[in-house]
């Protein structure tokens, strides 16, 4: 598995993202409140939204045009939705997120 | 090792206490079921429409076999249990079989009352509770032909509807001169007596039986005058007892029904009940919301959370009985304290009779047409005062004076296909759908399938109607108290409230200090508390830019494709050659490619990326622009006309007013949005009467108008009062959004938190005590030297990372 540094933990708000620019497209990589990384194709299922731009809240982002509520673990939406989303591996080293593409 | 839960009774009372409990704690409990019927839970509200041939069994199961299997709960069908032994926690079931428990639920529901009658043991006098009964009565039709009620209550009505469908003669027999006498007066009855006679059923009213005659079977019955009929089938319906006979053998204390508390808990600690085998404050229970209310409120404490109390409330009923609408609620009889509105039309057979008490509504009967019973029961239960709306409110919701699109005519006249929300394109017929085949039983749960009415919600009242009309009337599953979300049973108000009296200054410690459900809130509640907090304590509160929505994040509007749109303050509306040279230049320098007068008279500019605001906000600084708040939850434009300056009909300077108006309120966050007006006449060029606040000058002074509504529902200000000078329209506008900023709840616009709290409320503390108008002033001043900030300049200057990808990987 191949491992791209996106930069410093510190840099990604808490309850919070940042968006990765990236050939195939936007990759928003999110940090939760217990400080986890999860990262997703910064397009919700449903209408495109950036999932970049939603209210984080323990593994879940609602999507900021409808809504919707992505499990950012799996990437598939949340309650009677149906739809997923493409997600990345990330990892920590010593302060630093890095990503698998 | 996980503790054990038994529930003796498989009704939906009991299923539905378990359903909630395994939502709040799915690993607490190892649960096992005792059921007396040979089924899974079934809608028992729902046999009239399988008598009546609507339905089916399988269609009005809530929870088959496979639910028990998913949840692993161990069902025992087709068992009754015997004993409780509560010193060695065990029961007993007939067939010898026991069952250890931690916990015990007992949810053994009611049974029929069977008259002490001779004869009433015959073959062929039944009663009409379970599929059982209905499988006999379906029987009986199909060799018989008389058919004879006992008791014109719901369930008789029902019943003798159903019978007569499957085509027998049918005779009711009341004891009173009204029918459904705990739900009805005379009149309603009346009117029902003679539709329900012309659908062909028989009555004897102030018919008392005496004896049922037959050999083997049911052959005639004898009332207390000597007077007979024939009859092959009685249907005894004179009400229901609960069952107690278990609790009682078990020492548990029980008077009419079992003893329970606010928590739903008996006698003994260990042993909790639900349903309509509990007497609750001296109160017995035979609809169904009530019993949900309880499961919740049950659950909650098996869960082990503590902090839910059941209070019970008022409750309404529907019959169902396809033609006959009826609508009851509350005390629909009143006393010497109480005053009657009536309406009665015979000819159209609509009567309506509305009981008011203290100015507020207290009980409702309707008859023919029953749109409006929801809104009437949402009165009722929010206590409103209804003082203002008295005039009207006989009429229904869409006669207050809402031009938008109140609640429609009986959605059950509507075809499949017809659009019910407006917004997602949701139709009758998947609505309708949804609700059977998900069994589906609140508003949210068909918002969340649906879509419908989870936009704009105009759509709201339709909805209900129908989840009413297809689960059947006694679904006023309308809670008393809505909590903010799923994360918490508190209802806004006393979320607001607890903010106050535990000194609670930010949502970390507000979540641990009113038990949140969840880690992190929603993204329902946190934006709500990040403004309550704001607003309760505005010189100290650290606002949380993660709790707000994007909008707000990035105070810019984001659009469909991901860009954001742009609007400038412009004062008052009023602007010059150098600001639209500055707005013109920036926009061809950012490629704007749409610009676009606002309806607030603003200038929007449409498909800004992201990363370029932060540069645009700078230059727009540079010249002279603030932010125009077209994004927030928070004061958006003040709207004027030219007024006296130039209009040959102007009696005010409404442009100036309408700029002072906005140095003063702009930057202040609110529930929800909030527009201003000033218009220079009463010809209200500035549309000031469908804003939250509106000024109308005229030749002696400015009249003010607060709580219109342009958007969903059209609504027109009520008019609060007139002032002489500009200072204290001014003052007046800074306490009445002080008002609202401190008791609304979020996402509440001003127009349906005045017709929550009443026009009355409102005029009390802003127009009638000067003292509290000065003092709400004030604190709108005190908490506006924090607000008046413009956050693009600060954003342009510190936060200009927010706005930049992290990285780029090519």
């Amino acid at each position: 598995m191949s491992w791209t540094e996106v930069g410093p933990l510190v840099d990604i708000p808490k309850k919070g993202s940042r968006v990765l620019v990236t050939a195939e497209g936007d990759v928003a990589v999110f940090r939760t409140s217990g400080d986890q990384i999860f990262a997703l194709f910064d397009q919700c299922p449903h209408k495109k939204g950036p999932l970049s731009q939603g209210i984080v809240y323990d593994n879940r982002v609602a999507c900021p045009l409808h809504n919707w509520v992505i499990d950012m673990n799996s990437g598939e939406a949340t309650g009677p939705d149906e739809g997923c989303t493409r997600t990345f591996e990330t990892k920590i080293e010593n302060g630093t997120v890095f990503i698998s593409l | 090792m996980r503790e054990k839960l038994v529930l003796i009774g498989n009704g939906m009372a009991g299923v539905r206490t378990l359903e909630e409990l395994l939502k709040l704690a799915p690993d607490k409990y190892d649960i096992t079921v005792f059921g007396e019927e040979p089924y899974g839970n079934y809608n028992r509200i729902m046999l009239s429409p399988v008598l009546a041939g609507e339905k089916t069994i399988d269609e009005i199961m809530i929870n088959d076999l496979q639910w028990y299997e998913d949840n692993n709960i161990k069902l025992l069908s087709g068992k009754k249990v015997t004993t409780i032994d509560r010193l060695n926690r065990v029961v007993t079931a007939d067939d010898g079989s026991t069952e250890n428990y931690d916990r015990l639920l007992l949810a053994t529901g009611s049974r029929p009352f069977m008259l002490p009658i001779p004869g009433s043991d015959l073959e062929g006098v039944i009663s009409f509770r379970d599929i059982a009964d209905v499988d006999t009565m379906l029987e009986t039709a199909k060799i018989h032909k008389k058919a004879v009620v006992i008791g014109g209550g719901l369930l008789g009505l029902e019943a003798a509807n159903g019978l007569m469908i499957q085509g027998m003669d049918v005779s009711v027999v009341h004891i009173s001169d009204v029918l459904m006498n705990q739900q009805l007066d005379k009149p309603a009855s009346d009117l029902m007596l003679e539709e329900l006679r012309g659908k062909g059923l028989t009555f004897l009213m102030e018919h008392q039986t005496e004896a049922i005659i037959g050999r083997d079977r049911v052959e005639k019955l004898r009332f207390k005058d000597g007077s007979e009929i024939d009859a092959d089938l009685v249907v005894m319906a004179v009400g229901i007892r609960p069952n107690i006979e278990l609790a009682s053998s078990a020492g548990i204390h029980c008077d009419r029904g079992i003893v329970v508390d606010d928590t739903m808990q008996t006698f003994d600690p260990r042993i909790y009940a639900v349903g309509e085998c509990v007497q609750h404050r001296s109160q017995t229970f035979g609809l169904v919301a009530p019993l949900f209310e309880q499961a919740k409120v049950c659950s909650n404490h098996l869960a082990q959370m503590g902090i839910a109390r059941y209070i019970s409330s008022v409750t309404s009923t529907k019959l169902k009985v396809t033609g006959i609408d009826l609508f009851s609620a509350g005390d629909f009889l009143g006393d010497d304290d109480t005053e009657d509105l009536v309406f009665k039309d015979a000819a159209r057979k609509v009567y309506k009779k509305l009981v008011i008490k203290d100015n507020q509504l207290v009980g409702a009967v309707l008859y023919g047409d029953t749109v409006d019973g929801a809104w009437y029961f949402q009165l009722m239960r929010d206590g409103t005062d209804i003082s203002d709306i008295r005039e009207n409110m006989l009429f229904g919701q869409h006669h207050l004076g809402d031009s938008g699109h109140g609640p429609s005519n009986s959605v059950d006249g509507l075809p499949d296909d017809a659009e019910i929300c407006g917004c997602n394109g949701v139709c009758k017929g998947d609505i309708v759908q949804a609700i059977s085949k998900h069994g589906l039983f609140t508003l949210d749960e068909v918002k969340a399938h649906t879509k419908a009415s989870a936009s704009c919600g105009s759509c709201t009242g339709l909805v209900e109607q129908l989840l009413a009309s297809t689960l059947g009337g006694d679904f006023n599953d309308t809670p008393s108290k809505k909590p903010m979300c799923g994360c918490t049973d508190l209802s806004h108000a006393e979320v607001r409230a607890a903010i106050i009296e535990k000194s609670l200054k930010n949502i970390p410690d507000l979540m641990s200090a009113l038990e949140w459900k969840t880690e992190d809130g929603c993204h329902s509640c946190r934006p709500a508390l990040n403004y309550y907090m704001l607003s309760s304590w505005p010189n100290e509160y650290q606002d949380d830019p993660q709790s707000r929505f994007i909008n707000e994040r990035v105070h810019a509007n984001i659009q469909k494709d991901g860009t954001y749109s742009v609007v400038p303050r412009i004062w008052g509306g009023v602007t010059n050659p150098r600001e639209l040279r500055a707005i013109a230049d920036i926009s061809e320098k950012y490629n704007v490619p749409t610009v676009k007068i606002t309806g607030g008279q603003r200038i929007d500019l449409l498909g800004i990326k992201k990363e370029d605001l932060p540069k645009m906000w700078a230059d727009l600084s540079d010249a002279g622009f603030v932010s125009g708040h077209a994004y927030g939850k928070s004061l958006r434009t003040v709207k004027t006309c030219v007024g006296s300056e130039w209009c040959r009909f102007g009696t005010q300077d409404s442009t100036g007013l309408g700029i002072k108006a906005e140095k003063m309120t702009w930057g202040s966050w609110t529930p929800h949005k909030f527009k201003i007006a000033v218009s220079g006449c009463p010809r209200n060029c500035a549309e000031a009467t469908i804003k939250d606040f509106g000024i109308v000058c005229v030749d002696s002074g400015y009249e003010l108008h607060v709580g219109g509504n342009g958007g969903i529902k059209v609504r027109a200000t009520d008019f609060l009062t007139k002032v002489a000078t500009e200072e204290e329209a001014l003052e007046y506008c800074a306490a009445f959004m002080q008002l609202y900023r401190e008791e609304a709840h979020y996402l509440e616009r001003t127009a349906p938190w005045i017709e929550r709290v009443g026009l009355k409320h409102v005029t009390s503390a802003v127009v009638d005590d000067e003292v509290n108008r000065k003092r709400l002033a004030e604190r709108f001043h005190e908490s506006q030297k924090n607000a008046q900030v413009d956050p693009w300049a600060e954003h342009a200057a510190k936060y200009k990372d927010n706005y930049i990808p992290i990285k780029q990987v090519v």
